[in-house]
């Protein structure tokens, strides 16, 4: 009996430590992970996602803060896609951001599309009549810094369920008005607290942060929470978004640390 | 008489008495340590210079007043903030207000960060075969963690005396340790380290949704942050002297009995 009880235990033992290999290894489905290009930094960054979602419990959520302790937000990055003295300037998106904007956003129009059953576009309106989830969260920067601020919208769950997402589907990339587009697991995607926020503290989204519609995401950095939103792709592979993504340009691409 | 001589024999305990050299896993876990702390160090500083600028409580930004700032980086350096625009009312400093930064600052965080946990995930390794080694085989009982009598005011007086006294005798390398050593050992392996990876789990925004006991424990990620900062001047502080007292106690033996054993 004890012989037999050390040998299953040895061979837990085992399939414990061939499981945790696997966190190292990025074999298996790789169009289903972020590539790695052979890069040791993003096979570090791979490590820690990996890691990340097998060891950190699903979809906890983040912490939520009372209204007093509501921070002054700096507005970084570009500011206003109109602008072309700014990052990522797009000559043609920034003509058509400053007509929508010079009109009230009356006639932007958020397309949702990809792995979805039904391809849709959502008006300002659309989106403010789902139901809303008011939260007040930290919004953490690569640089380091930190403020909290009060963030209204629809959940991006409510907006993908809504179009009907395919059972395929892992990823969901999103784009901007400017040069610049991010993607994030299904994970992260169905998070409750993943949000397409269209007010902040109190109001209307304000340009510089990202106006009509931005990106929350609360369990990763603030670069995931891309402002200026134009549109929302689902995909069942890995898209690393060529040059307006990050893993071109050198930066991690999960960055829930 | 007698009691000076008892004073030279106890000192020769203290820093001669080395002979047995060091275990392979020592040597091992040691290096990986040291290669893994070298560059965190670096590219922890390389962050630290698109921000310097640390904080107290849960948040802090430009916006908000500084605990104090570092003068390491031209980044931070600028004009080029918008007119402040409002979002509620309050008196001076109390206002919360949004600005925007209309330049484009040059920070290096995009492989400095990714080096860094990746440096951090080898840190970790090191760590664990270390201390499981060192469980198992008695290593941190026996050579690490001090005795009652040798934290005596006389045992580390006279171990102080010792350090200060030049020319330092040599040393073989390796175990026993004396008082002071095995303080400063106990201190970097028990508190510096820990207190470092645990601080820096708490800026990571999917590790505090996961336990937001983090938060709680420092009092906010920007404190955190400004304690993962003097955690790490402690330890550059502690690998200036450790460093220091293998020049002083005889390097190439010292260095003989990390890298070969003997």
């Amino acid at each position: 009996m004890k012989t037999n009880g050390l040998i299953l235990s040895r061979r837990e033992l085992i399939a414990g430590l061939a499981s945790t290999g696997g966190l190292l290894l990025a074999g298996c489905s790789s169009n289903q992970l972020p590539p790695t290009y052979g890069n040791v930094l993003r096979m570090g960054d791979l490590l820690t996602y990996r890691a990340f979602r097998t060891l950190l419990p699903a979809q906890s959520l983040a912490r939520e803060y009372a209204h007093r302790e509501i921070s002054s937000s700096p507005a970084v990055g570009n500011t206003n896609p109109g602008d072309s003295q700014q990052p990522g300037f797009n000559a043609d998106r920034g003509l058509l951001y400053d007509r929508l904007r010079a009109g009230d956003f009356a006639d932007w129009r958020l397309r949702v599309e990809g792995r979805v059953a039904r391809p849709t576009s959502f008006s300002l309106a659309d989106l403010k009549r789902m139901p809303a989830r008011t939260q007040i969260t930290k919004h953490t920067c690569e640089e380091g810094w930190s403020a909290i601020a009060e963030w209204t919208g629809v959940p991006l769950r409510n907006v993908l369920e809504s179009v009907g997402i395919q059972p395929s589907a892992r990823f969901v990339n999103y784009y901007a008005y400017d040069d610049n587009a991010e993607g994030i697991d299904m994970l992260d995607a169905l998070h409750p607290q993943t949000i397409l926020a269209y007010g902040m503290n109190g109001r209307d989204l304000p340009l510089a942060h990202g106006a009509p519609l931005r990106m929350r995401v609360e369990t990763q950095l603030g670069y995931k929470s891309v402002k200026f939103l134009d549109r929302i792709v689902v995909t069942n592979e890995f898209d690393d978004l060529g040059k307006i993504g990050s893993l071109q340009n050198g930066w991690a691409w999960y960055v829930g640390i | 008489m007698a009691a000076v001589t008892l004073d030279e024999g106890q000192q020769r305990s203290t820093l001669q008495r080395s002979t047995q050299g060091h275990a392979l896993w020592v040597r091992f876990s040691h290096w990986l340590l040291a290669a893994s702390v070298l560059t965190l160090a670096v590219s922890g500083f390389i962050i630290l210079m698109s921000h310097p600028r640390l904080y107290w409580g849960a948040v802090g930004n430009d916006l908000t007043p500084a605990l104090f700032e570092l003068p390491i980086s031209r980044n931070y350096h600028h004009s080029g903030w918008t007119a402040p625009v409002t979002f509620y009312p309050g008196t001076g400093a109390s206002a919360i207000v949004s600005q925007a930064r209309t330049y484009d600052i040059f920070n290096q965080n995009g492989w400095a960060r990714s080096l860094h946990f990746l440096a951090a995930w080898f840190m970790i390794a090191a760590a664990l075969i270390y201390l499981a080694a060192g469980l198992i085989g008695g290593h941190l009982r026996r050579h690490l963690i001090p005795r009652a009598r040798e934290l005596s005011p006389r045992s580390l007086g006279q171990d102080i005396l010792a350090h200060i006294r030049l020319p330092m005798p040599r040393a073989a390398g390796g175990p026993p340790y004396g008082p002071l050593q095995k303080l400063a050992y106990f201190g970097v392996v028990f508190l510096t380290l820990p207190l470092i990876v645990v601080t820096g789990l708490a800026m990571a925004p999917a590790v505090t949704a996961a336990y937001p006991v983090l938060l709680d424990l420092f009092g906010g990620s920007q404190s955190a942050r400004t304690i993962h900062f003097f955690a790490f001047a402690a330890l550059v502080l502690f690998l200036a002297v450790h460093v220091a007292m293998v020049l002083l106690t005889g390097f190439s033996r010292q260095m003989r009995a990390m890298i070969l054993g003997g």
